[in-house]
């Protein structure tokens, strides 16, 4: 098990290169000018003052030196300091990230908890109404773009039946994490969030299910004379839960994309609107931050991702 | 006479169906006879026909450019005597269901030109890197890891703050970075083919790779792709809409469902219908394209079933 973690960390290596050198030809190769962004507007500033600041940023240099600097940047997590807020970027990153996974984590259990149920209703009720019901309804939800689902939740939900705050975390004056008060505020996103399970997790478990069904153990649990819910439950849900971990991570981008949205929608101060902020002040390290550091989350829970699965399914081998 | 159309008559319908039967008509016969798909392609094609026209029937039904302002009418609510007016007016006035119809040329363009980008890059990717192997697969293989350890709509609103994203560019951005699903399933069927007899066969003659991978291969793959191909286009048309919704994709004074919501919570207390229209109208057309995909995969190949979960966001 410790050799395939190990490999699997070792894997993790190129990819981490290849995201660095995305975001850097992203940010400092494309024909957009960084210096021109932070001084966009001013026009007191000449051309003197842009060469020092270019020089000050390190932008004079050739690139594979550009390149190295950044990605020693991005290991040390040292992205300057924002222009807006003149505050170190790492830092209001990493007070962010609790505020944007206490919505994202309950969305998720709750997509989980009532998405693996219904695929599993929908799959024993295989061609009747409630199968198809269940179909319909999460393709509907699967077309539905989440920022229209949140308005509509504004509009129905906060303004017309005043059941959801229609934004931001707390009352005024409050300021708790595990309380009433965040708890009604949470409502909102949460629900939000858990779309994205709850459109995609009955049609996997559906399908997951009707495989194993068809399969000899379970005739033969039923041969032997296992009683209906016996072979339902131990035999047919547990195997079918296994895609529940490996598709963790393709929920889990889903949902981290979906934070800038969310966020947006119910004004919540999450990871996704400090990087929605940072690009409409056109904050160049908030920015560059945001997405490194995502993306190093979002690498980290697929290496996680990759070991639950070993640890539930004993048909990985150790490679 | 008679004996002819009594043998007429016997013919029963499997037989009729019988009497075509080669892959393609097949499909088609499989199509025509599943009422869902076809209504959704009623309603994609009535849609496309819309966007085509909208020049004219702004012009010359609506009597009202999509540029057009009336702060008079600011916040109107849908009302039937005025052609123009049938959807409301949105905050500076302007009819908003010529809106809509330029709208739809934005959202159906970008993904359909987005889908043949994606498809194009994740086929030629896939193929080769599925035929090939070696170097070049692990090379490839190395690009869709590092492209989905990114948050891609993080990246699309980088590149609308870097660049300016119109009806043309932005579906090239986002099928260069959004191949990789495509690209994943071409793959895999390359690989599994590449080893059929077959495939040997025509190698042991001496076919040259290209002749294999256009003649033996390619064609073996396009039933999964053209289901793939509308299921893309749903998740495209889902991604402009939620960056031009959040002000990065494309930029007003060119309409597009997506930045049509932008200022939505503006709308919340004066204008609800300027919130329903444009979000069901993205809603209908994304299922349409989902139900489309659907349809296609049940016509072209049952035993593909489950085999195409795919969700390009």
């Amino acid at each position: 098990m410790t050799r395939f973690i190990a490999r699997r960390l070792l894997q993790a290596i190129p990819t981490l290169f290849g995201i660095m050198i995305i975001t850097f030809i992203l940010l400092r190769v494309s024909p957009a000018d960084p210096v021109k962004l932070m001084v966009a507007g001013d026009q007191e500033i000449t051309e003197e003052d842009k060469n020092r600041l270019r020089e000050g940023l390190g932008l004079n240099k050739p690139l594979p030196l550009q390149f190295v600097d950044f990605t020693w940047q991005a290991i040390r997590l040292d992205f300057g300091n924002s222009f807006y807020y003149h505050r170190p970027a790492r830092d209001m990153i990493f007070e962010r990230i609790p505020n944007s996974v206490q919505p994202v984590l309950l969305g998720l259990l709750v997509g989980v908890g009532v998405g693996v149920p219904l695929g599993f209703v929908a799959a024993v009720s295989r061609g009747r109404r409630t199968d198809h019901g269940i179909r319909v309804g999460t393709v509907v939800l699967q077309s539905t773009p989440d920022f229209f689902l949140g308005l509509l939740m504004v509009l129905f939900l906060a303004i017309q039946l005043k059941w959801i705050p229609i934004g931001s975390m707390n009352v005024v004056g409050e300021d708790c994490t595990m309380c009433w008060d965040r708890a009604w505020h949470l409502l909102g996103p949460v629900l939000l969030y858990a779309n994205g399970g709850l459109a995609f997790y009955p049609r996997l478990i559906r399908t997951e299910v009707l495989e194993v069904l068809s399969q000899d153990f379970v005739r033969t649990a039923r041969a032997k004379g296992l009683r209906e819910r016996i072979v339902m439950f131990t035999h047919v849900l547990r195997n079918a839960l296994i895609p529940v971990v490996t598709n963790f991570g393709g929920i889990l981008t889903i949902v981290f994309a979906g934070s800038v949205i969310v966020e947006r929608v119910f004004n919540w101060p999450g990871l996704g609107r400090l990087f929605f902020d940072g690009l409409v002040n056109k904050d160049y390290p908030i920015v560059q931050a945001g997405i490194i550091m995502s993306s190093f989350l979002l690498l980290i829970s697929f290496v996680m991702r990759d070991i639950t699965y070993a640890l539930v399914d004993p048909r990985i081998k150790v490679r | 006479m008679a004996t002819q159309a009594a043998a007429v008559q016997v013919v029963q319908p499997w037989e009729q169906r019988r009497a075509s039967a080669n892959f393609w008509s097949d499909a088609w016969w499989r199509l025509r006879h599943d009422p869902t798909t076809m209504i959704a392609i009623g309603v994609i094609v009535l849609l496309v026909v819309l966007a085509l026209s909208a020049d004219l029937l702004a012009e010359h039904f609506f009597h009202w450019s999509f540029t057009k302002q009336n702060l008079a009418q600011a916040y109107r609510k849908p009302a039937l005597e005025d052609p123009a007016f049938w959807m409301g007016a949105d905050n500076l006035g302007r009819s908003q269901i010529v809106r809509l119809l330029y709208g739809a040329r934005v959202s159906l363009f970008v993904g359909f030109f987005g889908m043949f980008v994606t498809m194009t890059i994740g086929v030629v990717m896939g193929l080769t890197s599925g035929y090939f192997r070696g170097k070049w697969d692990d090379f490839v293989v190395w690009l869709v890891s590092t492209l989905t350890s990114i948050p891609l709509l993080y990246l699309f609103l980088i590149i609308g703050l870097l660049f300016r994203l119109d009806a043309f560019v932005l579906p090239l951005f986002l099928g260069v970075f959004g191949w990789f699903g495509i690209c994943n399933l071409a793959r895999g069927q390359t690989f599994a083919l590449r080893e059929r007899d077959y495939v040997t066969a025509a190698r042991t003659i001496g076919a040259s790779d290209r002749r294999i991978i256009f003649q033996h291969i390619f064609p073996n793959v396009i039933p999964l792709l053209i289901v793939i191909a509308m299921i893309d286009v749903g998740g495209i048309i889902l991604t402009e809409s939620a960056l031009s919704f959040l002000g990065f994709g494309i930029q007003p004074p060119q309409p597009s469902w997506g930045n049509m919501l932008s200022d939505a919570p503006q709308f919340y207390f004066r204008g609800a219908h300027l919130i329903y229209f444009p979000g069901i109208l993205i809603s209908l057309t994304v299922l349409c394209c989902y139900l489309i995909g659907d349809g296609l995969r049940d016509a072209l190949d049952p035993r593909l079933r489950g085999a195409t979960h795919v969700r390009v966001k």
